[in-house]
């Protein structure tokens, strides 16, 4: 430590630490633009010049190491003279119209113009106008002229996103920040850039002229999306979300949040949206009262309770619901005596149920993983599953960790991967064996579970030697391995490696509540009455279904199966925020609110409980979705549903302080079967990104990017010589009772057999299971 | 993409720097495309990302911070002038007067017969030399008058 002095005041700062660390601690502010904390220093926009005592000229105090001693002085008269001159020259080529600019109002340019330039310029000749570029769906260049070059934007594409899709081209007086030819920026974080951006150069295309900064009343809530749980501050305007930024949370999203976190609340504005409750009648919708629809849906429930058994009425929701929702749909069942309620829609190994030690989680805090030396991922689509957590590894890595890969995709993780085995899905227990193998050979222990007669593979070896030598190890399983069918086996193989090098051991939430619906005990094997699970309610259909979020054919496992299951029930309730497919299907449609518009609490991966309000009031009749399911409650004589608060339902189903007691990843004892795949192609599903829930779906913008696009059906090369198909052709994917006719792709990098085809899109909705056998033939 | 001939030469450079470095073998490789084909076109450009393991917008960005790489075609040989301040108080001014007569284009301009092209350079550190230009940014022709320009042009057209 060193003793710098700053404005007079003595602080102790870390050596090698910077001036601008040093006026940090102190509480000094030193105005600047292309400093930021979490990039690397450039030290190009010379704002934050201040005098140095014994230095000749002022110093940029974000690049200038503290040295001890060190007296500083931010606004002594050479560095109020140096700070005026930068503002000056700043301004030569930055428009001064701030009133007709969509930053105006919340830009640190203006702000500091204001505190520390002169009131007038001297620069009377034109300013340099650059021409606006078309990069994306999200982000706007209108403003381009406005740019004063801090090359944020670029370093946050190459350091944090870890692709550099943004430049500087040229140079001196026509250096501008662009795209390589006009081509997009698809970077999963981009929209960070604009919060980035200390001008207007880049801003928010859906949001741009929309609203004035100090229109807006800023809300506190909690991302609905992935398993991390962003914090976020809710934009709105005259009752209606107009837009979502990040609120820094060092512990969870730091000060970043996902395009999806940002963009998704379009889809509140939807025009799918459902605001009033529908009853089917003779074969028609017909708006009714609230009162009548619930009682409608209670006198079903308990007639067809009465007379067919209450073992027949079945709950499906959606891990994206709160924990309200779902701790209340629970009792709710349990309480009309059917345990037939469950959260995992997409998972299709259940034979852990009733074997787990507790609610599977990350297994350690999100913050840890930045001080991981080694990781296992299993099973990832990590970049686009949970782009931060990806973000996380990715500075891990930066940092000398090495990442291992086992998947049965190899897309580019924007990160060096030291060592992967990309494998069909059928062979993925068979090659965490073999590394399991050969880390025991390295560790020289003795195996509890049979692994005698795999063989390891170089690959596996290699991530064996790899996971041997760090002292901080990880083994986290992405969705692809908590839907596999062999889901139970792929986690035990997991704990048993993560154990034999000391590591953690953990799974990747797939949604904001994957580990609260555990705990509001929203699974078949939990609270005294058991039940059916997400599979077998629908293999063994049931005579009513409440959906709470769902839509089937594009959050189940198994559309195909989900659907008749629909088709065939006597009476289908929708609690839902959407008009979606169920109109097709279902007997009632209950209007209820998305998270920006009731109050509740997520259960993050890392077991982290975040409540917050509702940021708006709900649309039309819509209601928030506990609300209806406590007058459903009453409505049918269950007891204990006479919460007044959200706040009153959380206490009764979850005690914060003891959340850490249940979690735990450990599961009983699991019969390993490591036999490899036969032949025949085998059916490998990514969500994408921008699929994964109701609310992202109908995202408008978010739509229109590139990881959007219509699936593709991918099959590796050589496997599309032997169908005699062609990239770029039609080609006929059938499975079970259905095909859909798709564009191939040609992806060499798909392990042989392999076909890859996104689920949880209309496009593929006809299909059947994530997972399994499929044929491919050319249409 | 890249001839066979541009990798050999890029692979040959590349034994020059570190392994986990292959970026640094950017300028070169930039510099083997124009030799080859006059000039580099995007396509080169993303290319060269391809070999060399680097994005296809920092390529862009050095081709386009540099002034001696071509962005579009200029012609079987570019000649580049000097008008920085060396230059000019010697005669800079006369010289590209004289060539845009003599060849009828402007700066950035190619002759019809795709002969010539002509660019505005900046200092090439032979002020002694002044006024001057360079051919195809390869060789260095100083102290220029029109008696020296036309032999200049006369050889080249043999050639």
């Amino acid at each position: 430590m060193i003793n710098i002095e700053i404005d007079g005041k003595l602080v102790e700062t870390q050596r090698g630490s910077t001036v601008m660390d040093a006026a940090h601690k102190a509480g000094v502010y030193i105005p600047h633009f292309c400093y930021h904390k979490k990039l690397s220093i450039s030290a190009n926009c010379r704002m934050c010049l201040v005098e140095v005592e014994k230095a000749p000229k002022p110093l940029p105090a974000c690049a200038t190491p503290a040295a001890d001693g060190m007296k500083v002085h931010t606004h002594s008269e050479m560095a109020v003279k140096a700070q005026k001159g930068v503002m000056e020259f700043l301004l030569i080529n930055h428009p001064l119209d701030c009133p007709i600019c969509d930053q105006g109002g919340e830009c640190q340019l203006q702000d500091i113009a204001m505190g520390y330039g002169g009131g007038a310029s001297r620069y009377s000749e034109e300013k340099r106008v650059v021409n606006p570029k078309e990069i994306g769906e999200l982000i706007s260049t209108k403003e381009m002229s406005r740019c004063i070059q801090c090359t944020r934007c670029v370093r946050f594409g190459q350091e944090i996103a870890g692709i550099m899709e943004l430049g500087m081209a040229n140079r001196s007086e026509q250096a501008q920040i662009m795209s390589f030819v006009n081509s997009s920026v698809d970077s999963e974080l981009s929209g960070n850039m604009i919060d980035l951006c200390p001008v207007g150069a880049l801003t928010s295309k859906p949001f741009r002229y929309t609203a004035r900064s100090w229109e807006l009343s800023r809300r506190k809530s909690v991302s609905p999306h992935d398993g991390l749980g962003s914090n976020l501050a809710v934009h709105v305007k005259d009752n209606k979300v107009v837009r979502v930024v990040p609120v820094e949370n060092e512990a969870i999203n730091e000060c970043w949040i996902s395009d999806k976190d940002r963009f998704s609340y379009e889809g509140l504005n939807s025009a799918e949206r459902l605001t009033r409750p529908m009853i089917k009648q003779g074969g028609q919708w017909i708006e009714v009262e609230w009162a009548a629809a619930l009682e409608y849906v209670a006198n079903g429930l308990k007639q067809l309770g009465n007379s067919a058994g209450a073992e027949q009425i079945a709950a499906l929701a959606t891990a994206h619901s709160t924990f309200e929702e779902l701790y209340l749909l629970q009792k709710l069942m349990r309480g009309l005596g059917s345990g037939n309620v469950d959260f995992r829609l997409r998972q299709s190994d259940f034979s852990a149920d009733g074997k787990l030690s507790g609610a599977p989680w990350l297994g350690m805090p999100v913050a840890d993983i930045n001080a991981c030396d080694r990781f296992l991922v299993v099973g990832s689509f990590l970049r686009k599953d949970q782009p931060l957590l990806a973000q996380r590894i990715r500075q891990a890595v930066k940092l000398g960790a090495n990442a291992n890969i086992v998947h049965s995709a190899d897309d580019d993780l924007l990160m060096p991967v030291a060592n992967k085995a990309i494998v069909a899905p059928a062979d993925f227990v068979n090659t965490l064996a073999q590394i399991l193998k050969a880390l025991a050979t390295v560790k020289q222990v003795a195996l509890t579970a049979d692994v005698s007669q795999v063989e390891v593979s170089d690959a596996a070896a290699k991530i064996a030697a790899s996971l041997a030598s760090g002292s901080k190890v990880a083994v986290l399983l992405g969705n692809f391995a908590q839907q596999h069918p062999q889901a139970a086996q792929i986690a035990s193989l997991a704990e048993q490696i993560a154990a034999l090098c000391d590591g953690k051991f953990g799974f990747l939430g797939e949604a904001a509540n994957s580990v609260g619906g555990y705990l509001a005990g929203a699974v078949p094997f939990a609270g005294s009455v058991h039940g059916m699970n997400a599979q077998q309610m629908l293999e063994k259909p049931r005579k009513a279904y409440l959906l709470l979020n769902v839509e089937p054919e594009l959050d189940m496992h198994n559309p195909q199966l989900a659907m008749s299951a629909m088709k065939s029930a006597d009476m289908v309730v929708c609690l839902s925020a959407y008009k979606h497919h169920g109109m097709d299907y279902a007997d009632v449609m209950l209007p209820v609110a998305p998270f920006t518009e009731t109050s509740g609490t997520f259960v993050n991966t890392e077991g982290r409980a975040q409540s917050f309000k509702g940021a708006v009031k709900p649309l039309g009749d819509a209601r928030p979705a506990w609300k209806v399911l406590r007058v459903l409650g009453n409505l049918l004589d269950v007891p204990g549903f006479e919460f007044d608060s959200s706040e009153a339902a959380r206490d009764e189903g979850l005690n914060t302080a003891a959340i850490a007691d249940k979690l735990n990843n450990h599961m009983g004892e699991t019969k390993l079967d490591v036999t490899v795949a036969g032949s025949g192609l085998q059916r490998v599903s990514d969500v994408p990104i921008y699929s994964a829930d109701a609310l992202v779906r109908r995202a408008a913008s978010l739509q229109k990017t590139h990881d959007a696009a219509t699936p593709c059906v991918m099959l590796n090369g050589s496997e599309l010589q032997k169908l005699g198909i062609q990239s770029g052709d039609n080609a006929r994917v059938t499975q079970g009772d259905a095909s859909v006719v798709l564009t191939v792709q040609v992806n060499d990098q798909l392990p042989q057999g392999a076909v890859r085809i996104a689920a949880g899109h209309p496009a593929t909705a006809a299909l059947g299971a994530m997972f399994g056998t499929i044929t491919v033939e050319r249409a | 993409m890249l001839s066979a001939h541009i990798q050999d030469q890029i692979n040959r450079e590349l034994k020059k720097y570190p392994v986990d470095q292959k970026q640094s073998a950017v300028m070169s490789a930039l510099r083997f495309v124009q030799d080859e084909k006059g000039w580099i076109a995007t396509d080169d450009m993303a290319d060269i990302a391809a070999f060399l393991g680097m994005p296809q917008m920092a390529v862009y960005e050095v081709a386009t911070f540099y002034h001696m790489y071509n962005l579009k075609p200029m012609g079987k040989t570019t000649l580049t002038v000097c008008t920085n301040l060396s230059c000019t108080l010697c005669g800079a001014e006369d010289t590209v007067a004289y060539l845009k007569s003599k060849l009828g284009i402007g700066f950035n301009e190619v002759t019809a017969d795709g002969k010539y092209g002509m660019r505005e350079g900046e200092c090439m550190g032979a002020c002694k030399d002044a006024p001057l230009m360079t051919i195809n940014n390869k060789k260095l022709c100083g102290r220029l008058t029109n008696d020296k320009i036309d032999h200049i042009l006369a050889e080249l057209d043999k050639s």
